[in-house]
């Protein structure tokens, strides 16, 4: 087990720049999960610590030795594809202890760890099965045990759960949590589904076009956004954004969202954003579960306006509602007992206090 | 499917289901009624061959049916197979082929892992440049080919041309760039992952070809095996030219330069001698069919 460091890794290919300069630590033992929209460099980066990319720029360190020149099989790192790429000729057992075998460990001890990864993956009875004869799920706990069974110093995930269906992805998700906490090594998950990242992360490092935009613990990620572009992927139904613009009306400082609705912030809320031109244009973002029904006791900073909803979405436990507020179409979240229609005239309460401001132009989080 | 459609629909469903069956039955019957008439078309020969091959020499000149043996006989057969020459000729042919078979393989498999996987300047116009070459006829290559073998005998002095050894070195010309060209497209069938958890688990290239290439391409190999031996078996021109003293020369010169003798075709024996050459490959694709067939579809399907 060993921590990993990347030092303004930068890939290039061609004339196109993958990867721009990351710097990330990883600590020994954590499950790091880089996450994103396709393309923005995040599987570029796992392959660059796999070995499996040459590096355009910069040092990548395991466990403190700098890896850049080093092939994958000196890296004492363990893979899992997405498509599991398990060997099609081999049985279980022998997809697992394939690298073993090549390292010419002794039989004896290649024999008690492949039993011992079978145990902890509940695979023992498949151990002398081809991978066809296996489902989705099985290949991936047998791709899950070759890595196991190398003990190696970090595990790469390259989105493993992206083949399997929605039930058996959440299933999955557990297990591989539940491996982590037993086996404790080091892991760079990769994947493009925000609610993995934000399930199995000790830290998430979001990416996009190339760089880190904001590495943080799942709720810090959740709670404090430091870009439009994290506040916008992580939650789901994702995070609104309406321009407004900040005014002063007697002596208060308000945020003005249309030409009739303009509430007072609250006052934590009022102090921090004081110092703001109030000629900018920003953005309001505020997520759907702070946008809800009204009720007769309102919370201070919390402000009700009228809208006309355009479409409902009953999930059982709550209804999304969707509307709009001057073109901006807006998601809220309401009680499924709240009476909420398509078409229908609907009184709702903004959680000013959960309310976030951004620049427009920059999309930082003021 | 078709219980699921019955389960499913009303009446309306049913006589639909009925008619796609109809249209089922009557695709089954042309295909079959095309089928036996091409294997019908594609046995007569063979069959001629066999025919001819169990009658005497008079038999075959006087005039009576052609497709039927009066006085059936296994002369023809226990000649040829008594005859140092037409065994001979059979040696030279098994162990060319052989040898061929073996020298095209080590070569196009490690040629073709190379332009599938090892991305290299060029790699791609080379793989292009090994089919090209295979497609430029051996009717146009032999004479350039022939001057070739002349000179580096004169040059070497070793003694190449009107030796069975030379066909060791002309027939890889053909094998080798189609054998190359179809495991390219086998081994590219292979997903890429396979040997990145390779090259992760410890593999060297040359174990990554050996203990996952080939074992996972198995029924690609085999298809060009037995293409490579195919060719080898079969080819006439470059044998014709190639050799000429009748101890060198392999199974289908053999045959006709042999029992030819002037104007006078002993075809009795010609028969006898056709169909038994004609026995390695047809043994050989009947075991290996399911392989052969595969190969050559692979990749159509998902694996």
């Amino acid at each position: 087990m060993a921590e990993v460091a990347l030092r303004k890794v930068v890939k290039r290919y061609d004339d196109v720049e993958a990867v721009r300069g990351i710097d990330l630590d990883i600590a020994d033992h954590e499950f790091i999960v880089l996450v994103g929209p396709s393309g923005c460099g995040k599987s570029t980066t796992l392959r660059m610590i796999a070995g499996l990319e040459d590096i355009t720029d910069g040092d990548i360190t395991i466990g403190g030795d700098v890896v850049n020149d080093v092939p994958p099989k000196d890296r004492d790192i363990a893979m899992v594809f997405q498509n599991y790429a398990l060997y099609p000729h081999m049985t279980v057992a022998e997809n697992m202890s394939f690298g073993l075998r090549l390292k010419h460990y002794p039989k004896a001890e290649i024999k008690a760890r492949v039993t011992e990864a079978a145990r902890l993956l509940d695979i023992t009875d498949l151990i002398d099965r081809k991978p066809k004869q296996l489902s989705g799920g099985q290949r991936q706990r047998v791709a899950m045990g070759r890595a196991i069974v190398r003990n190696p110093k970090v595990f790469l995930f390259d989105e493993p759960l992206s083949n399997l269906d929605a039930k058996l992805r959440v299933q999955m998700r557990i297990e591989i949590k539940k491996v982590h906490q037993k086996v404790r090594t080091t892991t760079v998950y990769v994947t493009h589904d925000q609610v993995e990242a934000m399930t199995l992360a000790d830290r998430v490092v979001v990416m996009n076009k190339g760089r880190i935009e904001q590495i943080g613990t799942p709720n810090e990620l959740y709670h404090k956004p430091a870009t439009r572009f994290v506040a916008g992927f992580i939650g789901s139904p994702a995070m609104n954004f309406i321009p407004c613009r900040l005014e002063d009306v007697g002596g208060k400082l308000n945020v003005r969202l249309t030409d009739r609705i303009s509430f007072p912030l609250p006052p934590a809320r009022a102090a921090r954003y004081s110092a703001l031109p109030r000629t900018e244009n920003l953005l309001l973002g505020i997520r759907p579960e702070h946008l809800t029904e009204s009720n007769a006791h309102l919370e201070p900073g919390v402000e009700t306006f009228d809208t006309v909803l355009d479409v409902t979405e009953p999930m059982g436990m709550e209804t999304l509602v969707y509307f709009g507020l001057e073109g901006t179409p807006i998601c809220g979240r309401v009680d499924p007992n709240a009476g909420a229609k398509d078409g229908a005239p609907m009184r709702l309460a903004m959680d000013l206090n959960n309310m976030h401001l951004l620049n427009e132009a920059t999309g930082a989080v003021l | 499917m078709s219980t699921l459609a019955i389960d499913k629909g009303g009446p309306t469903r049913k006589i639909k289901y009925r008619s796609m069956s109809r249209d089922r039955t009557w695709a089954l019957r042309w295909s079959y009624f095309f089928l036996v008439l091409f294997a019908i078309f594609s046995l007569i020969p063979p069959i001629y061959m066999l025919i001819t091959s169990l009658k005497s020499s008079a038999e075959i000149s006087a005039a009576t049916n052609p497709w039927w043996v009066f006085h059936p006989t296994l002369a023809n057969y226990v000649e040829l197979l008594t005859s140092n020459q037409f065994l001979r000729f059979f040696w030279n042919s098994a162990v060319v082929s052989i040898v061929v078979v073996c020298v095209t393989m080590l070569i196009s498999i490690p040629a073709a892992f190379a332009l599938a996987r090892m991305k290299f300047w060029g790699s791609t116009t080379l793989a292009t440049g090994v089919f090209l070459t295979y497609l430029v006829p051996d009717s146009l290559l032999f004479i350039p080919l022939f001057k070739m073998l002349a000179a580096v005998q004169d040059i070497t002095g070793i003694t190449l041309l009107n030796r069975w050894y030379v066909l060791l070195f002309v027939y890889p010309t053909l094998t080798v760039p189609f054998c190359t060209w179809i495991m390219i497209g086998y081994f590219a069938s292979i997903p890429k992952e396979l040997d990145e958890a390779a090259l992760i688990d410890g593999a060297s290239w040359l174990q990554t070809l050996t203990r996952i290439f080939i074992p996972v391409a198995l029924p690609g190999l085999i298809a060009a095996t037995i293409f490579a031996f195919t060719v080898s078996w079969a080819q006439f021109l470059y044998p014709l030219v190639f050799t000429t003293s009748i101890d060198q020369l392999v199974l289908p010169v053999g045959i006709t330069t042999t029992l030819i003798k002037g104007d006078v075709f002993n075809w009795g024996q010609i028969m006898t001698g056709a169909l038994l050459g004609a026995a390695p490959p047809l043994i050989i694709y009947a075991f290996l069919m399911d392989y052969y067939i595969a190969g050559l579809t692979a990749g159509s399907t998902k694996g």
